[in-house]
């Protein structure tokens, strides 16, 4: 059969897919402490600080990732360019397109792990952070062993479809020449002139990467709501 | 700062465009998925598995893929194509762009409203057939306007995603907000004035979009609102 024949690229596809997965493995860690830390901000008694929150929550939310990737990757270095250039000495620098990727997509994911965290973190019965203080735990104490726990597992489902749609998103770094999945189709699909097989051949591996996603997700949810009983 | 106001009229152009592909695709979009969600909620086999495989392929994979595998795939069945007097649109770039973003928003909203049917109250459904509507009917009257109410807040979601989406069609040479801003930053090197100009736009239509979206919202459940006038 001609039309699944790779024609020897399929390695090409599968070292794409296994940096996919590293670059959405870092970026997932990099946006769930962006969320973190969002989350914390949303809270926190300072005005200013709770400001800054919902304004990058707003504003990333807003912003096409593609801009974005294009903004981080070219626009940065040559803002930075011309900023110290305005100083006299003008310092030239380039970014390596994983880290770019990778900090941009994190970077935006972390906006949308912070309204999940913040769901997650509503849902925490509000009694039992007055009791934690009652006990007489510290603001820090009380969010470490009460209210994360607790949290991490509210915000599971979110998280994971955050991983998704994340997942999803890295085939944009592609744009920036960043040898991925999407990339390596892209390079595979020109000598055989057979651009469809092999289109097609990336995306069920996005697809395996998805159903793998999905089973993972249902093993993880299962096992943090071991010993919660529900009706 | 110049090169901003400079590029400001063809940005503009462009904005024109990335909301003519969104609001078409929006609507075919949904046009295809509510069909879609009512054959994925029946019991016949073959009426909700073709819908399952089409939602969990176009939801499972990314829309770049999609857009590159119609705009580009088309290439290989070019002599097929041809001989059925489809290539003429396949060659063009806007249209795969169109084609590529209805048929990923169907699956997305078909998903969506398929919730909402599902969140219908089982009693109105049972109210209507004991005044003897069934089939069309009941799905035209009853089902499908409470399933919209129901799944307005999350379809509202998903057409502020494809917007943003949208900004993809600019890779195959579409000259949208994204496009425009890569052409003229790759030529005059003031590449984060472009971009940051762009970024203003999308947000600029995104939250526009947005309020328009929570009127229509407010409107559609107006009769549960108690009191207000």
């Amino acid at each position: 059969m001609s039309f699944f024949d790779l024609q020897g690229y399929g390695w090409l596809l599968l070292q794409g897919a296994k940096l996919t997965l590293y670059v959405g493995i870092c970026s997932m860690v990099l946006a769930m402490g962006l969320g973190l830390l969002g989350v914390l901000c949303k809270f926190s008694r300072s005005s200013l600080v709770r400001f800054a929150a919902d304004t990058y929550t707003t504003v990333i939310r807003g912003i096409p990732e593609l801009i974005l990737i294009l903004l981080v990757y070219y626009g940065v270095p040559t803002l930075i360019q011309d900023v110290t250039a305005k100083f006299g000495q003008p310092v030239y620098v380039s970014f390596d397109p994983f880290v770019a990727g990778v900090a941009t997509i994190g970077f935006i994911y972390g906006a949308f792990s912070t309204e999940v965290f913040r769901g997650a973190y509503l849902a925490v019965p509000r009694g039992q952070v007055e009791a934690a203080r009652a006990c007489g735990m510290s603001r820090a104490l009380t969010f470490r062993r009460v209210i994360l726990p607790q949290m991490m597992r509210f915000a599971l489902p979110g998280l994971g479809n955050v991983w998704m749609v994340l997942i999803k998103a890295t085939a944009l770094i592609s744009v920036i020449q960043l040898p991925e999945l999407m990339r390596n189709a892209d390079i595979a699909a020109r000598a055989p002139r057979e651009p469809f097989t092999f289109f097609f051949a990336a995306s069920l591996i996005y697809l395996l990467i998805t159903i793998g996603s999905n089973l993972v997700q249902q093993w993880a949810e299962k096992r943090a709501s071991r010993g919660i009983i529900t009706d | 700062m110049e090169i901003i106001i400079e590029s400001l009229p063809r940005l503009l152009g462009g904005a024109v465009i990335t909301l003519e592909i969104t609001f078409l695709s929006v609507l075919l979009g949904f046009v295809l998925a509510i069909p879609l969600a009512v054959m994925r909620v029946s019991r016949l086999r073959c009426l909700w598995m073709p819908v399952y495989a089409f939602t969990f392929y176009f939801r499972g994979t990314p829309l770049l893929v999609q857009i590159f595998l119609i705009y580009y795939g088309s290439g290989q069945f070019q002599v097929f194509l041809d001989s059925v007097g489809l290539w003429h649109f396949f060659k063009s770039p806007w249209f795969c762009a169109v084609l590529a973003l209805t048929l990923n928003t169907a699956a997305y909203s078909a998903e969506i409203f398929r919730g909402g049917i599902q969140g219908v109250p089982r009693g109105e459904v049972e109210a209507a057939q004991a005044c003897g509507m069934s089939g069309l009917l009941l799905y035209r009257r009853i089902v499908i306007p409470k399933a919209l109410r129901i799944a307005w807040p999350a379809y509202t979601n998903e057409v502020i995603f494809l917007l943003q989406a949208s900004s993809l069609v600019s890779i195959i040479t579409v000259m949208d907000i994204t496009g425009v801003a890569r052409e003229i930053s790759a030529r005059s090197f003031a590449f984060y004035e472009l971009f940051l100009a762009a970024a203003a736009i999308y947000l600029v239509l995104v939250y526009g979009i947005l309020w328009i979206f929570k009127r229509i919202e407010n409107r559609i459940n107006a009769y549960l609102q108690v009191g207000q006038h």
